[in-house]
């Protein structure tokens, strides 16, 4: 590789500087020894397209490096044990009560160590904006469609990162052994017990004997700060690299199309606003962390079998799990001869196992119903894929009602109902809410396309009203320009699937699947305004 | 009787202890606890005066007062020999306290029939509410109008703090923020509620909730309990503003709202042209 | 400004794939149409005031700056906070660093974002720049490399060919991961879960003591409406505390005796109307202790199982099944409540081999 000239100043003309000089020494020195000037060379400039919407990874990554940083720091006093210790620190309310050394430390960290009690609240409110950031994100990508070929690998690796984000928040969670967390603890040992065959076993091999044991804690930090980070990380990275490998979605802005990336370069422009946006993050998050407060477990006190505290709730993003166990009718139990089948637990696991491998897979079943092999790099506005807006956002009010039914008994005492009622209605939303989300999402997604598609043909309602010569009034339609136009007219359109025989001529099973979906999916459609429409004399009137 | 003088002495030295938490200024501290202890000890010494001064004739007359209240506001649904109706439950044997407790907090007399009687303003001034007690009270024993030395916070807190979570805070959360109960009941927040009142409703248990007798939670616990509340009451949370101590669903609330909400409205203003 | 679009149809993904015509990727169902609208390539370019003005330029640099000089302030601020607002254990000293260290750091971050990005978006080039993407598979050229590495790796080393080493190797790297799984066995006791789950630290003259100072309750001490939370008696000295509690923890009421729907076999498992009930929820085991005086309902707050404790527990509502089980208790000669015997089943979440 020839990069001696790269590193010769190119202002020969003038002497350099001290400081000239000793960046060129420096940098020669790095590529002589790392040939990094190929990396800068390649990615130094590379593109990346503008919208608000395109920094929420960003979020996620940053306030991920957040809780990296402000979690190293607690590790330097939290002690993962469970041993029984009496509290002798400054929290009055608690001197002289027996609770875990996990506790008394997180304690000791929180009131007797200066910028401790920050640390732990930057820590933790970071952990809730991560977690709803990557949901954010992930909602943005689905709405979009950027999931599509050849971006299906990176939404399964994205999707793990969600999954490993809420399995860090709930380990977390459990570290400071309070009587909140230890709640959750219990909760989480009876839904384990209610796994058939095999849930007493796990629970008892995963607390180390009978709950709630003295390993748990230890177990969970190891997993905490050692197993769960490093698969994040190597995921994060891999995730990142196809993001580098098949660049930035855009949407259908003039001049952009499915083979160009058009935005600013990461030098300097977008490294700049991005090295200021993960800046503006952490400064959020530390400006947040100091004026609210997080997690008071001095409040909840240790963790006690005995006790709990009326609005006892996990992080948000366990309330889904939460809510559906909340929502299952009486009486789902089975016995079985002598077994015992726990289907008001494992009812509830199975639907949310099935729900999240439903939005793992999705990219698979859309790429399957359309058949489309080519690679799509203009993300769709919501309203151009109407079935697939309305997927989401049924499954989104699925979650959201799962995740309301955590909160019930708050709705209740907040809203003067009674509980019972709450979790009735919330019941019937569980059916209801997705089916009428999806109708109205649907349609209002067509009759979107529809004022599209009309606006695109005729132009805005300026709201001028003219007398025609002849007496008659119309309203002046001002049209668009061939940009604004471009916004509107520019989308996928696909057909139903026609049904036809194979080279053997047979029909498959699986073929007759594919065009029922396909006609699911496609049978509303209105198609995009083509030149011939436009070109079609006399449109501008009405 | 004891009511009034009890409320200034227990109200008193409290509000000075907040300020010299909240302030932190010496001189103010002390000077609010002169005035404290000026204002309480003027009162104690009008209470002694007038308790010596009064005579059986006194409590005689507060009698009627009360069973001319009680007649005129109660009888209608607990029977004017305190026997009860199908709408309400007998009050004989109830005490002083419970009466001090439902009326006091303006529980009683109930508005309307809802899933459970509510704190509203109190219907009758002070004099009333002692003279109605005292007519309950003398019909048939029942808990007292708890001891002054029981209700001054001063006990240990953490005693009181593991007890609280033990038998409390199921029902009015850790924080004292309240809880839902059946059927549209629920438990009410603890954060105003006086210490006569929290001890009052321990020892006779209001509406649904449980009796905590004195064999059950002795009266030391008891006081231990409510120098805790105390403690929850006069506490600023030290990490910032609380959300209303309800826990992780207010916390998630936030973030969603506020802090991704804010973090929204940077990335549009980011990836914004400038002009 | 670069207009390198080339009129194809621009949305569809026909032209990012440049590897001969056979490979040519399938539209699917996609309608492919000639008669779309032309992309009209990019909007033409709007100066900033500042790329016009140097005034304006040079106003936003000291912008930029005075940012960067707040981020130094709030960093000094940060620093002098931790140091002049001490923690002496006080609620307020906390609040008090929390705040005023926290708002430092946040300003010093703050302003270094603001100034970053107020740089770059006023002051740095404001043209987008465009990049040809290619196909994210390989040229043909590369992969007819790649296979022909496969292929030489296959050839030299036989693995294809020589099909008992293939299978015993794919045999010895299923089979040795399987020790790993082992290993795991003495995460837990070497004893079985299953009896554990089924007995409790009650028996048969076991006193029913206060949670948590351990001091036994007589039955005169429960009157009508109380309600008391109770442990075995010796709990608090028990090696193993927390577990023997996550399973022996009581609630005891005293309902009146008319109240109460006895079933037969239960009928001396009261007291004169004194009843004890497990606390741990038969949902998920949450302690259930939320008990109304009123109306005898015990409610979970976890997940709003609701027990009648009249008719021995059953839920009237919720997500659980079966009825908390009951202590059966009575009185021992000085007046104390006593269990008569352990549960007669198991406590807690239902398991699988509970009926075992």
């Amino acid at each position: 590789m020839s990069t001696s000239t790269d590193e010769r100043p190119a202002t020969s003309e003038l002497e350099p500087t001290r400081g000239q000089r000793f960046t060129g020494w420096a940098a020669n020195y790095v590529d002589e020894r790392t040939s990094i000037s190929g990396l800068v060379k390649e990615l130094g400039r590379k593109i990346f397209p503008d919208h608000w919407s395109f920094m929420l990874g960003e979020v996620a990554l940053y306030s991920f490096i957040v809780i990296l940083l402000s979690g190293t720091f607690m590790t330097f006093f939290f002690q993962a044990s469970m041993v029984p210790v009496l509290y002798d620190g400054s929290y009055v309310p608690l001197k002289g009560i027996e609770m875990s050394a996990a506790m008394a430390s997180t304690l000791d960290l929180s009131f007797d160590i200066r910028g401790g009690l920050l640390m732990r609240q930057v820590h933790h409110w970071a952990a809730l904006l991560f977690v709803a950031s990557i949901g954010l994100h992930m909602l943005r990508i689905f709405f979009t469609g950027a999931f599509r070929k050849p971006r299906e690998i990176n939404w399964v690796i994205g999707f793990l990162l969600f999954i490993l984000a809420m399995a860090e928040g709930f380990t977390g969670y459990s570290l400071p052994d309070d009587l909140l967390s230890g709640n959750g603890l219990r909760i989480i040992d009876g839904l384990v017990k209610g796994i058939p065959i095999i849930g007493t076993w796990i629970s008892y091999l995963l607390f180390g004997g009978e709950f709630p044991g003295e390993d748990v804690v230890g177990r969970f930090y190891v997993l905490h700060i050692l197993l769960l980070p490093a698969i994040l990380v190597a995921a994060l990275g891999v995730h990142m690299l196809l993001l580098v490998i098949n660049k930035h979605t855009q949407f259908a802005v003039p001049g952009r199309t499915n083979d160009n990336v058009v935005g600013v370069p990461i030098m300097p422009v977008f490294a700049a606003k991005a090295g200021g946006f993960f800046f503006i993050i952490f400064g959020v998050i530390v400006l947040i962390a100091s004026l609210f407060q997080i997690n008071p477990i001095w409040t909840y006190g240790p963790y006690d079998p005995s006790p709990v505290s009326a609005g006892t709730q996990p992080d948000w993003y366990i309330g889904f799990a939460d809510g559906a166990l909340r929502l299952v009718p009486p009486g789902w139990e089975l016995e079985l001869g002598p077994f015992t089948l726990s289907l008001n637990v494992f009812i509830p696991v199975v639907v949310l196992g099935l729900f999240i491998v439903v939005v793992a897979i999705y990219p698979f079943i859309e790429a399957w119903i359309t058949g489309d092999k080519r690679e799509h790099h203009i993300a769709d506005r919501p309203r151009n894929a109407p079935t697939r807006t309305a997927i989401g956002a049924a499954g989104v009010s699925f979650y959201a009602v799962m995740w309301a039914a955590a909160s019930s008994d708050l709705i209740a005492t907040h809203f003067k109902l009674s509980i019972e009622n709450v979790t009735h209605v919330i019941q019937a939303l569980l059916i209801l809410g997705p089916i009428i989300a999806y109708i109205v999402t649907k349609r209002v997604c067509l009759a979107l396309q529809k004022k599209d598609r009309e606006i695109a043909l005729h132009g805005y309602e300026s709201g001028r009203i003219v007398r025609l010569p002849g007496g008659e009034y119309i309203e002046v339609h001002e049209q668009l320009d061939e940009y604004e136009r471009w916004k509107l007219v520019s989308y996928e359109d696909y057909k139903p699937l026609m049904l036809r025989p194979n080279a053997k001529g047979r029909i498959t099973a699986g073929e007759r699947l594919r065009a029922r979906a396909s006609n699911w999916f496609f049978e509303d459609r209105i198609a995009p305004v083509t030149r011939t429409d436009i070109e079609k004399p006399g449109h501008g009137e009405h | 009787m004891r009511n009034g003088t009890k409320d200034s002495m227990a109200n008193k030295p409290k509000t000075s202890a907040r300020r010299d938490r909240g302030r932190r200024h010496p001189l103010a501290t002390v000077a609010l606890i002169m005035v404290g202890l000026i204002g309480t000890g003027g009162a104690y010494a009008l209470f002694t005066t007038s308790a010596t001064a009064e005579t059986s004739a006194a409590a005689d007359a507060q009698l009627d007062d009360g069973a001319k209240l009680f007649a005129a506001n109660c009888a209608t649904c607990h029977g004017m020999a305190l026997q009860g109706t199908t709408q309400a439950p007998s009050l004989i044997g109830v005490g002083a306290a419970a009466v001090d407790f439902q009326v006091g907090t303006g529980r009683m007399p109930l508005a309307a029939t809802g899933p459970q009687a509510e704190e509203k303003p109190v219907q009758f001034t002070e004099e009333q509410v002692a003279a109605l007690a005292a007519y309950v009270a003398s019909k048939g024993p029942g808990p007292a109008i708890p001891s002054e030395e029981y209700l001054q916070g001063d006990g240990n807190a953490a005693e009181g703090a593991e007890l609280f979570r033990i038998n409390c805070a199921m029902c009015h959360n850790v924080a004292g923020a309240g809880g839902a109960l059946t059927e549209g009941k629920f438990a009410p927040p603890l954060g105003d509620v006086t210490a006569v009142h929290a001890y009052e409703a321990m020892i006779t248990g209001p509406q649904n909730m449980p009796v905590f007798n004195d064999a059950n939670i002795s009266p030391e616990d008891k006081a231990n309990i409510i120098t805790y509340l105390k403690y929850l009451d006069e506490t600023p949370s030290v990490g910032g503003y609380g959300l209303g101590d309800l826990g992780p669903v207010s916390e998630g609330l936030f973030i969603w709202i506020f802090g991704l909400g804010a973090i929204v409205g940077i990335t549009i203003w980011l990836t914004a042209k400038s002009n | 400004m670069a207009n390198d679009h080339d009129g194809t149809n621009p949305r569809a993904g026909t032209t990012v794939e440049k590897y001969g015509e056979h490979n040519q990727p399938t539209a699917g169902t996609a309608v492919v149409s000639s008669d779309s609208v032309q992309n009209p390539g990019f909007e033409p370019f709007r100066a900033r005031v500042a790329d016009l003005d140097p005034a304006v330029a040079r106003a936003q640099e000291r912008r930029v700056s005075a940012w960067f000089v707040l981020s130094i302030i709030g960093s000094v601020f940060a620093i002098v906070a931790y140091i002049i607002f001490p923690i002496d254990g006080t609620p307020g000293s906390i609040r008090n660093n929390n705040f005023f260290l926290g708002i430092g750091i946040a300003l010093a971050l703050l302003a270094v974002g603001f100034g970053a990005v107020h740089w770059s978006k006023s002051l740095m080039d404001g043209h987008d720049l465009v990049e040809q993407r290619h196909g994210t598979r390989g040229t043909d050229a590369t992969r007819e490399k790649a296979i022909e590495v496969f292929e030489l790796g296959n050839k030299e080393s036989g693995f294809g060919r020589r099909t008992l080493i293939r299978r015993t190797l794919i045999g010895a790297l299923v089979v040795s991961p399987l020790p790993a799984v082992v290993l795991f066995r003495d995460l837990a006791p070497a004893e079985n879960p299953v009896p554990l789950l089924k007995q409790t630290m009650w028996a048969k003259g076991v006193r029913l003591t206060r949670d948590p100072s351990g001091t036994p309750i007589k039955a005169s001490d429960v009157t009508l409406g109380s309600a008391f939370h109770v442990i075995p008696d010796g709990l608090n000295e028990s090696e193993h505390k927390l577990e023997e509690k996550a399973k022996a923890a009581v609630l005891l009421m005293r309902l009146k005796p008319q109240d109460l729907h006895v079933s037969a076999g239960r009928e001396d498992w009261n007291y004169d109307g004194i009843i004890a009930y497990s606390k741990i929820c038969t949902h998920v085991g949450c302690p259930v202790a939320l008990y109304e005086q009123q109306t005898h309902h015990l409610l979970c707050p976890c997940h709003q199982s609701q027990f009648d404790i009249t008719h021995e527990a059953q839920v009237i509502f919720g997500p659980a099944k079966r009825p908390l089980p009951q202590l059966p208790i009575t009185v021992d000669s000085e007046g104390y409540l006593i269990a008569r015997s352990d549960f007669t089943e198991p406590v807690g979440p239902s398991f699988w081999e509970r009926k075992l």
